[in-house]
């Protein structure tokens, strides 16, 4: 592996100055009043992707969606007009929530012609209006012109839908994923439509585990399992390639080895016997030529890139499949996690057991990450600590727990300014 | 008495009732509720097997497998799971995984 080379301000962390040196406090990820400012500053501000235009295939397709910080649940619904639209997920006569299937906390998903509301039966077309009101007549100078579900702002970029719950967002999508987020675009997501979809409950804080997955300095010592025994290095770290930042987004690009040149003992025998594994099928349908904007940095041979799109949306690139994370803080202590895998269609059983293997080697290092954090949290928790060093290939825990908080250090600001 | 699978695997038949698992949450709750010796038996008989096991399911079209050769490819999903306990962990449950559970609630069939 080649000395990848650093800025020539002689470190990735340095190339950005704003992000300083210094150890950093961990804080953020324990207090109960630092996780109600993000409720306010982050999560009813922010573009927030709630699912794939895949999820809602045809006129009535529609899926709900539980935002618990937010203290939010939105309707997704693709309209007869084939636009998708989002609202809050609230009867307009009296406040009952909508839709929902057996328990009217959790998420429900399918295809209907309109929403009739269980209470009173009040309906409402795919477009939001009020159609039906049960006795009409007996309610006084009703409007039902503006009496339809509450929209919530709602766009898509590369066919993640997004949703915004500021009554006026300050930004557009496409403004507020800025351009290195925006060189992803052409992406072959729509391509990769055979998904696996896990989610787990955690024991830490959503930026805990986010950090996790932003920085592979922890890889060595947490998943020393991921190369077999005869090769594995205890000594050996792992040095990335390619970080950036851009707005409050950061990217990593790690480089990559074509597995089918790597020496037999390198891998496990199930990889050797299915061709694939760790960082998924050794090959893929050819997808065209992907953008430029999916290797920032250049690096090459390229191997992954892992865009940490703020706030809590993560997708990772590999040539020919992608993984994606969304981070749901539940309390300032948990969050619920949301994984994708999307791969290209199987045509044949050897790709399906190719994208079972990459599906299963997947969770069983997930599971040693969301394992390890509840312990991590715990430890934050006890206070003995609170300060910590940050090394360079953590620069992205750095910048995000920096974001965050001028994220909130701006929504202080502006609170303080309407109270004077 | 017909087997469970084709009959080209019939010496797998005696993992058949056990391991012809549809889904991936009741592949990881058998492969939680086995012993290691159970799983080293299973990936013993069943690894030498794997790519000639694939190479049958693959004389059909992925969405139109005859039932034994469907079940073939369940038991194929089901060593991939037990792989990762005796090839990489050498025990039942993920190394250091401690009361974490993820769960998979969307994947394709077969």
């Amino acid at each position: 592996m080649p000395p990848w080379p650093k800025p020539p301000e002689g470190s990735w962390t340095e190339h950005y100055p704003e992000l300083g040196t210094g150890p950093i406090s961990f804080d953020d990820c324990v207090s109960l009043e630092f996780y109600e400012l993000e409720r306010e500053a982050i999560f009813k501000r922010a573009w927030l992707n709630v699912g794939r235009v895949e999820d809602l295939p045809r006129t009535g397709s529609y899926f709900t969606k539980e935002i618990a910080i937010a203290g939010a649940s939105v309707i997704l619904v693709r309209g007869g007009d084939g636009e998708i639209r989002a609202f809050h997920n609230v009867c307009r006569h009296r406040g009952n929530k909508l839709v929902w299937a057996e328990n009217p906390r959790e998420e429900s998903a399918g295809v209907c012609r309109q929403f009739t509301c269980k209470y009173h039966g009040w309906r409402y077309d795919l477009e939001g209006r009020l159609t039906f009101v049960q006795q009409e007549g007996e309610f006084f100078d009703l409007d039902t012109e503006v009496r339809g579900l509450v929209p919530v702002h709602c766009d898509t970029w590369s066919g993640f839908i997004f949703v915004n719950l500021e009554r006026e967002p300050r930004q557009g999508l496409r403004e507020f994923l800025g351009p290195m987020i925006g060189g992803l675009e052409g992406y072959p997501f729509d391509q990769m439509t055979e998904r696996y979809d896990f989610v787990a409950d955690n024991n830490s804080n959503w930026k805990l585990f986010a950090d996790a997955f932003q920085e592979y300095y922890h890889v060595p010592a947490l998943h020393p399992q991921q190369v077999p025994i005869a090769v594995r290095n205890p000594e050996g770290g792992f040095t990335c390639a390619y970080f950036a930042c851009d707005g409050p987004h950061r990217v990593v690009s790690t480089a990559g080895a074509r597995r089918w040149t790597l020496p037999p003992e390198s891998m496990y025998p199930i990889e050797r016997v299915t061709r694939s594994g760790l960082v998924g099928p050794w090959e893929t349908p050819d997808v065209g030529e992907l953008p430029a904007g999916v290797n920032p940095g250049g690096v090459e041979p390229w191997g992954i890139s892992n865009f940490q799109i703020f706030p809590n949306l993560e997708i990772l690139t590999y040539a020919g499949w992608y993984i994606l994370y969304r981070y749901w803080p539940t309390s300032p202590g948990t969050h619920h996690f949301e994984t994708t895998l999307g791969f290209h269609p199987a045509r044949t059983v050897r790709e399906r057991v190719e994208h079972e293997v990459a599906s299963v080697v997947f969770k069983e290092f997930a599971l040693q990450d969301a394992g390890m954090l509840g312990g991590t949290q715990a430890a934050l928790e006890t206070g003995a600590v609170d300060e910590f060093p940050i090394g360079d290939q953590e620069v992205l825990v750095r910048h995000f727990h920096k974001v965050v908080a001028d994220w909130v250090a701006a929504y202080r600001r502006e609170a303080l300014e309407v109270v004077s | 008495m017909s087997g469970l699978l084709p009959p080209e695997f019939a010496d797998l038949e005696p993992f058949a009732s056990t391991w012809c698992l549809a889904t991936e949450p009741e592949r990881w709750e058998r492969r939680m509720a086995s012993s290691m010796p159970e799983l080293v038996s299973f990936y013993d008989a069943a690894f030498p097997r794997l790519d000639a096991a694939i190479e049958h399911c693959d004389r059909h079209p992925l969405d139109g497998l005859p039932a034994d050769v469907e079940r073939l490819l369940r038991l194929v999903h089901s060593l991939v799971l037990v792989s990762m306990a005796v090839e990489i962990f050498g025990q039942v449950k993920t190394v250091d995984s401690a009361d974490a559970v993820v769960h998979r609630v969307k994947e394709p069939l077969p």
